[in-house]
């Protein structure tokens, strides 16, 4: 869906600067008179909102950096120092720490808008591969955030999840020393986890940079799946129909977040955290952020050997798989529908993974003893049969109902069949757009 | 939102009153969000709970000077005899290199800097130990220190000699020692800032 | 494991799951469900309640400090906004150089430090000494042990925790607290508990482990029809007494309850002392950004209904 630029330098400096750095023609070109599918859903919000997301925990951590103090001895003080002295110290604090969990969040749902909509199919899965990354990035970064404040979760976490590395055969426990630089985790770790966490953001940064690019280049998915075929009927600009629609929503996840920040700071928390980090005692239960609990679920619900290897290697693999699962996902479907719109029987699949994965984050969070673990079991081998075998099939097997012959041609169909009603699709949508 | 004006015909327009009320609402909060980001950086409450500090005198004999830390600078204390009031109080005007008093105290920024303008208590000098040339912290407040040629503080850096009152009387040093704020809350009891 | 073993489980889970039991093997005892209390602060407008966070700091000097730190509040923090001593104009006879709203100068505040029951370590001096001197505003509330070994030495081995964050390190923290300490009582006939420990009910612990022999079979489960008590055992006498605190004011009741209250109501302060500015800037940014989002929805309305000309 590559376009003829539109940007006509008006005063004589943007004149200038575009035959030198066209950087305002770039901006024109992404974010102002980018064409954009008509027809897309308040799911669609969510890129927009997860941008706000990383500038406000970039900004808020620099900040917290000023005042933080990564020692083994001193860092629960320090965060203390800053929620008690720092001015605002705990505003930024606590906006950091709910900003983390609401990131994941619209990240999730980000990304489960992808799966629905098949929006990593061709010509899309380089678009997909770089979101995944900055997935795997984030985990990166989150955990290593919330060892900082050096409370008993944090070190906990930290011990329990460096441990994980020790189950690689033969060169393991090396792999983990080196990772915590000691025998144990303390301050060598604190200090290197600081520094990444630190460098991570800024990466997270470029393949954002990256994913955008990978987006403006085949232009956006849409509900229907179907490619924009006439850029006349089919689209319109980006400024301001998506801006104004972007930001009715960031604003309402603002809201959210104030809700979280101002009235219930540590409900998304854990008590223990409150507690400085002991080496020599463990907390009654060891429970990661909601956000992680689906993946400690799959990590824990791997209590069997599986021939020469034991459980605790294989949790740690089918931890992993099922992250690194969604990068091989473009060439797993293998249905040409994109949308589950016109899937109907995959749809119900998918509807059943969704379930599947909030019950994996249930279950993550509750002990690993009797009826929960088989539960978990149930639902991570349903999570790979998912990506594994129902994709592949479905494709083959399935029959998918007629897709509309182009965008426009939807929005006029549903515009005639009823009156826009309050669901997720926009309203406008809803009536013929105007030929012109 | 305010640039909604395209070249399409039946675009809204920016007089469309309610977008530029949207992008005003919006930047008002903008601007709000600015304050917290930028008073973080001012003095936290535990720096502002050091930024007085009172200092007990009693233990201090006559004729010696402490040195205390005051918002991470030196104050220098002296406890003047009588006979070192009398010697600084004589000393004319006219043989002074700065004349400004140079005391925070005084409302009178121009005052003149006899060593009734220096003090507050004739017995007690407090001057800030900082010299006014390139920074350095001047010698002669312990005992045995050179308290240079007028029996006062003496900068090692690049010879600078001050007098009983702080005041610069030989050298490179521009202005005398600053005098800090202060205040006697009991007559051994200061608060300094 | 093998295919029977595999099929077991299934029907087993199946069965759990049919019977409804949920954490069905949950292990270790239970504590009593907790008190809930009305406190002054909860809701979105809530604030605390200042009488009581000035009786319950005497309260905590008094009884808990013996034993407890709250290493992490300075005693100028007592006499911020929002704090239980916080002046905003001075009381008469001080001094008009002095602002007593700057919790530094607060004489109220002066007062405490310097008459505080535990000294701080200051030094070294000039001849290379640690010495002790009353605290001023801008220190640290001393703790009564100056490192855990002699804490443990002094209290049976156990460990009394800082509460500079007790109310915030629990589950439910500030109810908790205050069912543990107004929860004390007889340990039930059917359990026997080792002398200096106490039994309480709100206290998360086994309470198997202290069942009379007679109540106990030869693998050391309970018999058939024996309950186990809810709650544990812990190191900490029951603090509390009636009557033994005087409250300068003559209308607060001198009782178990109102100690543990007020006591409870300090220390959640002592956690979380800059509550009452967040939820004031709360509500505020709450209201702003709702009329934000109604101003940007109206605009993208008009924005988007030319798309239906």
């Amino acid at each position: 869906m590559s376009h003829q630029s539109t940007y006509n330098p008006g005063t004589a400096i943007e004149k200038w600067l575009d035959k030198r750095l066209p950087l305002v023609r770039l901006a024109h070109d992404s974010f102002v008179d980018f064409p954009t599918p008509k027809n897309l859903n308040y799911w669609w919000t969510f890129g927009g909102i997860l941008a706000v997301c990383l500038v406000i925990q970039i900004i808020t951590g620099v900040i917290l950096a000023m005042h933080y103090i990564p020692h083994a001895d001193m860092a629960f003080n320090s965060v203390e120092h800053i929620m008690r002295d720092v001015n605002y110290g705990w505003l930024m604090r606590y906006m950091h720490a709910n900003g983390a969990s609401l990131f994941f969040l619209a990240t999730y749902i980000h990304m489960f808008r992808g799966l629905y909509y098949g929006s990593y199919k061709e010509p899309r899965e380089v678009l997909w591969i770089l979101g995944v990354i900055i997935f795997v990035l984030m985990i990166a970064t989150a955990f290593m955030g919330y060892v900082l404040p050096w409370g008993q979760m944090s070190f906990w976490a930290a011990q329990v999840i460096t441990n994980l590395f020790s189950a690689i055969p033969l060169v393991g426990e090396d792999i983990r020393i080196w990772m915590v630089g000691g025998f144990a985790v303390d301050n060598p770790t604190l200090t290197r986890f600081f520094s990444l966490h630190y460098l991570l953001p800024f990466a997270i940064f470029g393949v954002v940079a990256l994913h955008i690019w990978a987006l403006h280049v085949p232009g956006n998915n849409n509900p229907t799946g179907v490619e924009v075929k006439d850029v006349k009927k089919d689209t319109i600009p980006f400024h301001p129909y998506y801006t104004v629609k972007d930001s009715f929503a960031i604003v309402v996840f603002l809201i959210v977040l104030a809700a979280f920040v101002f009235f219930n700071p540590n409900g998304m928390g854990h008590a223990d955290n409150y507690i400085p980090a002991n080496p020599l005692s463990t907390p009654p239960s060891i429970v990661p952020e909601w956000y992680f609990l689906p993946f400690y679920a799959i990590l824990r619900a791997i209590t069997f050997d599986i021939g020469p290897i034991s459980s605790k290697l294989g949790g740690v693999i089918a931890m992993f798989a099922s992250i690194f699962v969604l990068f091989v996902l473009p060439w797993l479907d293998t249905s040409k529908t994109r949308s589950m719109r016109y899937r109907p029987k995959t749809r119900l699949w998918f509807f059943l993974f969704v379930v599947a994965c909030i019950a994996l984050g249930y279950l993550g969070g509750k002990p690993a003893e009797g009826s929960y673990v088989v539960m978990s079991q149930i639902a991570t081998a349903y999570y790979f049969i998912f990506f594994l075998v129902i994709l592949p099939l479905a494709g083959i097997m399935e029959k998918p109902k007629t897709l509309p012959s182009s965008i426009a041609e939807s929005v006029l169909k549903k515009g005639q069949k009823a009156e826009p009603s309050a669901d997720a699709e926009p309203p406008p949508e809803a009536k013929p757009a105007p030929a012109q | 939102m305010t640039t909604a004006d395209t070249s399409q015909d039946g675009e809204p327009t920016r007089r469309d009153v309610i977008h530029i009320f949207a992008t005003v609402t919006a930047g008002v909060g903008a601007g709000a969000v600015l304050w917290p980001l930028v008073h973080q950086m001012n003095p936290d409450a535990s720096v502002l709970a050091m930024s007085t500090r009172e200092v007990d005198l009693s233990a201090v004999p006559e004729g010696q000077a402490i040195k205390v830390m005051w918002q991470g600078r030196p104050v220098l204390i002296r406890h003047r005899t009588a006979a070192e009031i009398a010697a600084s109080e004589e000393t004319p005007l006219s043989a002074l290199k700065d004349p400004i008093a140079r005391n925070e105290n005084l409302a009178d920024g121009e005052a003149d800097a006899s060593d009734a303008n220096r003090r507050i208590d004739a017995k007690w000098m407090i001057v800030t130990g900082i010299c006014t040339h390139l920074g350095c912290v001047p010698l002669g407040t312990a005992q045995g220190e050179n308290r240079g040629d007028f029996n006062g503080w003496f900068c090692p850096c690049h010879g600078s000699h001050y007098d009983l009152a702080g005041r610069i009387r030989r050298g490179p040093a521009p202005t005398n020692l600053e005098v800090p704020p202060y205040e006697f809350v009991s007559d051994t009891l200061v608060k300094i800032g | 494991m093998n295919r029977t073993t595999i099929v077991r489980t299934l029907i087993l889970t199946v069965m759990t799951a049919l019977a409804g039991a949920s954490g069905a093997l949950a292990a270790g005892g239970k504590a009593r469900e907790l008190i809930h209390e009305h406190w002054h602060f909860a809701g979105p407008f809530g604030t605390y309640d200042k009488d009581a966070l000035q009786r319950g700091f005497q309260v905590y000097e008094a009884v808990c400090a013996n034993c407890h730190g709250l290493e992490l509040v300075a005693f100028r923090t007592l006499g911020q906004k929002g704090g239980p001593f916080y002046l905003d104009r001075c009381p008469a006879g001080v001094p008009d150089n002095i602002d007593c709203s700057n919790p530094n100068e607060n004489p109220v505040i002066k007062a405490i430090a310097e008459n505080y029951k535990f000294k701080v370590q200051d030094g070294p001096d000039d001849f290379g000494d640690m010495f002790e001197r009353a605290p001023i505003p801008s220190d640290r509330i001393p703790s009564p042990f100056p490192n855990e070994q002699i804490a443990r030495l002094a209290n049976n081995n156990a460990l009394p925790p800082d509460l500079s964050l007790i109310t915030k390190a629990r589950h439910h923290g500030t109810d908790y607290l205050y069912s543990l300490l107004v929860g004390y009582e007889e340990p039930p006939a059917t359990v026997e508990i080792d002398p200096g420990q106490y039994y309480n009910p709100y206290f998360s612990g086994d309470m198997s482990q202290y069942l009379k022999p007679e109540h106990v079979d030869e693998e050391g489960y309970p018999r058939e029809g024996v309950e186990v008590p809810l709650g544990g055992v812990l190191a900490m006498a029951p603090p509390l007494m009636d009557g033994m605190i005087e409250y300068a004011d003559e209308e607060t009741p001198e009782t178990v309850e109102q100690y543990a209250k007020d006591v409870t109501e300090f220390l959640t302060w002592a956690a979380e002392p800059k509550m009452e500015a967040r939820k004031a800037l709360g509500v505020m940014s709450l209201i702003y950004l709702v009329i934000l989002a109604g101003l940007v929805y109206w605009s993208y309305r008009k924005i988007w209904s030319n798309l239906k000309r």
